[in-house]
């Protein structure tokens, strides 16, 4: 029953990717290309270079694609439901006491320790992410970063972008959309 | 808790067009979320916000998806839920099934290419603004403790590439020490 073997593939990965994102990757790798061979290799390498290009999870990405390949659009909504049960279940437990027992010390205490460290997190992934932006993907770790490929429209467009969000209060999406236009307009034409 | 259809449709659209608009991993859905239901919507307040990235952030599965669970069911139960997933899930199931058709010829094209890396700076610079601004709220709590547990795990996770699962047991465990100091020194006083 290749829906029921999707549903349980996806399963598993939903529910040993903690970290999200990239913490996911080698877990699809086992489960869709070394255990079931849905995918080859090179097959699974440009399902991350999509997750990379479009919006969504790498996870969910992968459990639509796999799902389409395998079982059209039916496999691909098992597999999504399959990825997205474990985290149903687990965080709305969590949330259920988080909810019920907010006053209590244990909670209070872990979330405090918690708080400030998920601003690290997501100040890290900006790093990472302004590194490829600013050198188009070439330089590795910012001190190997090599100065000659550093992008001018890239980071002619973080600082305005920035600016603008700083002192304006602008839509980030508009942000988005706009660096994305302007972007193209400078890649293609300068 | 009685909501209309309408709260319903704005909980689902605005929960859709972000997961549209998230490119670049699971971390950049949470700037955007705390723009739309803090910041616009004022739904949610800044620290629980935080408080539930934290949750998403150290339960398994996609952080995205986990983020617009908790929101859902803080917001209007369970059907609140349904709601948000299915805003949250939709857009990256229809994208990647139009590109796994679609895919050579998108792999190809200048177009794209050019758009996504304009966006890229755009998407740093919004991740850059929202970490300015939350990481100078911590610093605003003038609590040593949360200070130093932000700029350690800073150092750690960027500088010396510590295993971001650690990084969020050790802060969840460090957090959950201090309460318990406090707990224990309250009651001596007492």
């Amino acid at each position: 029953m290749v829906y029921l073997k999707l549903f349980w593939s996806f399963f598993q990965i939903g529910l040993f990717s903690i970290g999200g994102g990239y913490a996911a990757m080698p877990i699809i790798q086992a489960q869709v290309v070394d255990l079931n061979h849905w995918m080859s290799m090179k097959e699974f390498v440009d399902i991350i270079t999509i997750s990379q290009m479009t919006p969504g999870p790498i996870a969910i990405n992968s459990s639509t694609f796999v799902g389409m390949r395998i079982a059209g659009v039916a496999g691909a909504v098992v597999a999504t439901i399959g990825c997205v049960a474990p985290s149903c279940i687990i965080v709305l437990t969590i949330a259920y006491f988080y909810y019920k027992y907010q006053d209590l010390w244990v909670i209070k205490g872990a979330l405090k320790g918690l708080r400030p460290s998920v601003v690290s997190l997501i100040a890290s992934a900006g790093l990472s992410i302004l590194l490829m932006a600013l050198f188009n993907g070439k330089a590795s770790s910012w001190l190997s970063a090599n100065l000659s490929q550093f992008d001018v429209v890239a980071g002619i467009l973080f600082i305005a972008a920035f600016i603008i969000l700083r002192k304006f209060k602008a839509n980030p999406i508009t942000v988005m959309l706009g660096s994305g236009l302007i972007g193209f307009i400078c890649y293609q034409f300068l | 808790m009685n909501k209309g259809w309408k709260f319903y449709w704005k909980l689902f659209s605005s929960t859709f067009y972000l997961s549209a608009f998230t490119f670049g991993g699971g971390y950049v859905i949470v700037p955007l979320m705390q723009k739309k239901f803090v910041d616009e919507y004022k739904w949610i307040e800044e620290k629980e916000m935080l408080d539930l990235v934290a949750i998403a952030q150290s339960t398994p599965g996609a952080i995205a998806v986990n983020a617009s669970i908790l929101i859902g069911y803080r917001l209007a139960g369970l059907p609140g839920t349904f709601v948000t997933i299915l805003g949250t899930v939709l857009p990256p199931l229809i994208i990647l099934s139009v590109i796994s058709f679609f895919y050579v010829s998108f792999q190809k094209s200048t177009v794209v290419k050019y758009v996504l890396r304009g966006m890229s700076a755009g998407v740093a610079a919004v991740i850059a603004d929202v970490t300015v601004k939350m990481g100078k709220d911590i610093f605003r709590e003038k609590s040593i403790f949360t200070a130093s547990i932000m700029i350690v795990s800073f150092l750690a996770v960027t500088i010396f590439d510590v295993d971001v699962k650690l990084i969020i047991l050790v802060c969840g465990l460090l957090g959950l020490a201090n309460g318990l100091f406090h707990k224990l020194s309250k009651k001596e006083m007492s």
